[in-house]
């Protein structure tokens, strides 16, 4: 009996209650989380497929995540503690219903490359639709009209929108004025006008009211306009407002007056922010199908000419290919879908990679000595590797915050 | 000196520099720069009044037609010698199916969102942010390609079961015989998955603004995580969330194409929600643009106008929720 040290009063030392630690999660717990799974799918299985002849794979999955929710809480409870237990079921509960939000996207990504990729090829992507019909061959005819037709209604609609939604966020951030308030609303509002509803309303200004009926590529491009218009201003918004205040005051204490301060120090610095948000609301605007359904009313031959008669457009070509009854429609629509994720993608990503920090940070014209004594001072030293001489200035220091997104 | 009347606050010291008054003199660009800038802050509003004119000025023949009723008529028939049409039903499939997407929405994005702020491993986070970011620009047309290749034939047998087996719950019955595809379910199903990325981001952004000293409070009194998600986070992100539910709700209500792909249009007001028949007003004007002669497009575009003003409500009130619940302007270097 050396372990049970009597104390001077005689009273029995009452062993120090084990520390309770959620977090640490060890072997058993492990073992329990695999074995309540496998539990609950061989009991679900029983009772919904053996006892009760219940069917959809669906409801089988339902089920079987409740059980085992369930089932490990009753296990972690008997090891751990009800607190423990709590605190193990929602961190499952969370951790599925991230699993469950990610799952879709590879679905619908693989699913669209499965039913599409077949007619991928360099006559698809070229050819039109002119002399196509119901009898002609599975690989004949393409979506070139309709590559040709985004990319210059989404191009148009970037001439208009993008400055427009630039000058607003300045108008925002930098000029200000009575209505910011109420224009900050109206935009964040606006950003969440239906698609289709941009689209009717051109084809009540542009299309009935400018042209007399007459569809075309334009009218789509401006629909397309409308909808840029507040997602660009409300991104680049934010981009501005963490422009530090400090070049702004920095340039207007030299003088300059404020179109010089905006143009020439507050974009520069929020300029990789401004191109990722231009890119995201591309890759948008790309995919709207909506307000190109009433503006542009589809053309099955290359129409180059955006200004007049009838265009063609990638969504709007999947849209009619996945409506019609014929089978080699429907198939060169998912076709067209993998052209469109494709072009998405890679709006997407040059996003990404361009905007990989918001700022620019301007450290060309800094010498070494003077930025490493800055982040010295600034407490920020710790994280530069020096580097030798002949390596040049220290690496830029990498805008590793990856919330800045 | 001495004459001079000062606040009581202001010492002044002989001798010392009276700070100088900078004179601004506006220049000209700066009043050009002014100028263009306010010009399209107000052209925003500029563009939001000509949405709501030129839709009602299309839109007066066919509420003229109708009157008051056009608001409750259940009904869209505009050609022949008695149209009677009206966006009564349309408007109640609308919500059905927006309010089905936000049952399915809301909770995702939520543990979506804290499982990035909260659980994620570093780098695990980046991937996760990308991947919801991605979500959000997955055009509408392929998630209704999806919802009906792909989705609706796997949710017909769970349809089946929660008709067959939770009937006691009103709104998963059926009636006999019918169909359980093309529903105002599987559209609010797909509708939900495409507006989790908008609710995630924001409460996402809002989370990782919960103030760290509460948190490590919260921990270093004993709370498990998940009390501490409970007690610091999630009261902090409410209001905001509010509004990114709202938003999304917004967004919900005005999807067209992959609720136009999904389901199959009626105009009654039907309490079955899984089974074949529901609609929306985007999808009318989607799936019908151009038949229906003149008097069905002044109606398709007063249905327009009617979702315009829809949105434009849930739109300004989750606006003004989300930007009250934001602060600061620039940072400081």
């Amino acid at each position: 009996m050396t372990t049970t040290t009597k104390s001077p009063e005689g009273i029995e030392p009452k062993a120090p209650p084990s520390p309770r630690r959620p977090r640490n999660f060890q072997t058993i717990d492990g073992l329990l989380l695999i074995g309540s799974a496998l539990s609950a799918m061989a009991l679900v299985w029983l009772i919904f497929y053996q006892l009760t002849l219940l069917s959809g794979g669906f409801g089988y999955w339902l089920c079987t995540f409740v059980v085992f929710l369930l089932t490990y809480w009753g296990t972690e409870a008997q090891v751990h503690g009800r607190i423990v237990a709590n605190d193990r079921v929602v961190s499952a509960l969370i951790t599925a219903g991230a699993l469950a939000l990610i799952a879709p996207l590879a679905l619908i990504v693989g699913f669209l490359v499965k039913r599409g990729y077949h007619y991928l090829s360099w006559n698809f992507l070229t050819q039109d639709q002119k002399g196509v019909g119901p009898l002609s061959p599975q690989n004949q005819g393409g979506v070139g009209h309709a590559i040709v037709g985004t990319l210059e209604e989404v191009g148009i609609a970037a001439l208009f929108g993008v400055p427009a939604a630039v000058l607003t966020a300045v108008y925002l951030n930098e000029v200000g004025g009575r209505l910011t308030r109420t224009v900050r609303t109206v935009v964040t509002a606006m950003s969440g006008l239906p698609s289709i509803v941009a689209g009717i309303f051109i084809y009540s200004l542009w299309v009935k009211g400018v042209s007399h009926g007459q569809f075309s590529g334009f009218a789509g491009a401006l629909a397309l306009a409308v909808m840029l218009l507040p997602s660009i201003t409300r991104t680049t918004e934010e981009v501005l407002k963490v422009v530090p205040s400090g070049l702004r005051e920095a340039s207007q204490a030299m003088g300059a007056p404020d179109w010089r301060t905006t143009w020439s120090v507050v974009l520069p610095t929020a300029r990789r922010g401004i191109v990722t948000a231009v890119l995201l609301g591309l890759a948008r605007a790309v995919g709207e199908t909506a307000p190109l359904i009433v503006t542009i009313f589809g053309n099955n031959v290359m129409n180059a000419n955006p200004l007049h008669g009838p265009q063609e457009a990638l969504p709007f070509f999947i849209w009619e290919g996945v409506r019609s009854s014929q089978a080699r429609a429907i198939s060169q629509g998912f076709t067209a879908g993998v052209v469109l994720v494709v072009l998405v993608l890679i709006l997407f990503t040059a996003a990404r990679i361009l905007g990989s920090g918001a700022l620019t940070r301007h450290r060309r014209y800094i010498q070494p000595e003077v930025r490493e004594a800055e982040l010295a001072f600034t407490g920020r030293g710790a994280v530069v590797e020096r580097k030798a001489p002949w390596e040049g200035q220290p690496a830029a220091r990498g805008d590793q915050e990856d919330e800045q997104t | 000196m001495s004459t001079l009347e000062l606040p009581p606050n202001r010492v002044v010291v002989a001798g010392a520099a009276q700070p100088r008054v900078i004179p601004r003199i506006s220049t000209g660009g700066d009043r050009a720069y002014r100028g263009i800038a306010t010009a399209s802050g107000v052209g925003v509003l500029g563009v939001l009044c000509l949405i709501g004119l030129f839709l009602s000025i299309q839109a007066y023949p066919a509420i003229k037609f109708m009157g008051w009723r056009f608001f409750t008529y259940t009904g869209w028939i505009t050609q022949g010698a008695h149209p009677a049409f009206g966006v009564g039903g349309l408007v109640y499939w609308t919500v059905v199916i927006a309010v089905i997407a936000l049952v399915v929405a809301i909770p995702l994005s939520l543990a979506t969102a804290l499982f990035i702020t909260e659980y994620a491993p570093r780098r695990a986070r980046a991937v996760l942010i990308t991947v919801v970011d991605l979500l959000a620009v997955v055009p509408s047309i392929i998630y209704g390609l999806w919802g009906f290749f792909v989705l609706q034939p796997s949710f017909v047998g769970f349809a089946h079961w929660l008709s067959t087996h939770m009937a006691f719950v009103p709104i998963f019955r059926v009636q006999q015989g019918a169909q359980l595809t093309s529903s105002a379910a599987i559209a609010g199903v797909v509708v939900g998955i495409m507006i989790t990325p908008i609710i995630t981001s924001i409460s996402r952004e809002l989370f990782s603004l919960a103030p760290v000293g509460e948190r490590e409070g919260a921990l270093a009194l004993g709370a498990t995580r998940s009390q501490m998600i409970r007690t610091v986070v999630l009261p902090f992100g409410r209001g905001g969330m509010i509004g990114a539910i709202m938003l999304a709700f917004g967004r919900a209500l005005g999807e067209t194409i992959a609720v136009a792909i999904i389901i199959s249009p009626i105009y009654t007001i039907d309490p079955h929600i899984l089974q074949a028949g529901a609609n929306s007003i985007a999808a009318l004007i989607a799936l019908f643009f151009g038949s229906g002669g003149p008097l069905g497009e002044h109606a398709q575009l007063a249905a327009g106008l009617v979702l315009f003003f829809l949105t434009l409500v849930v739109n300004l009130l989750a606006s003004i929720i989300v930007n009250r619940s934001r602060s600061g302007k620039g940072v400081e270097l």
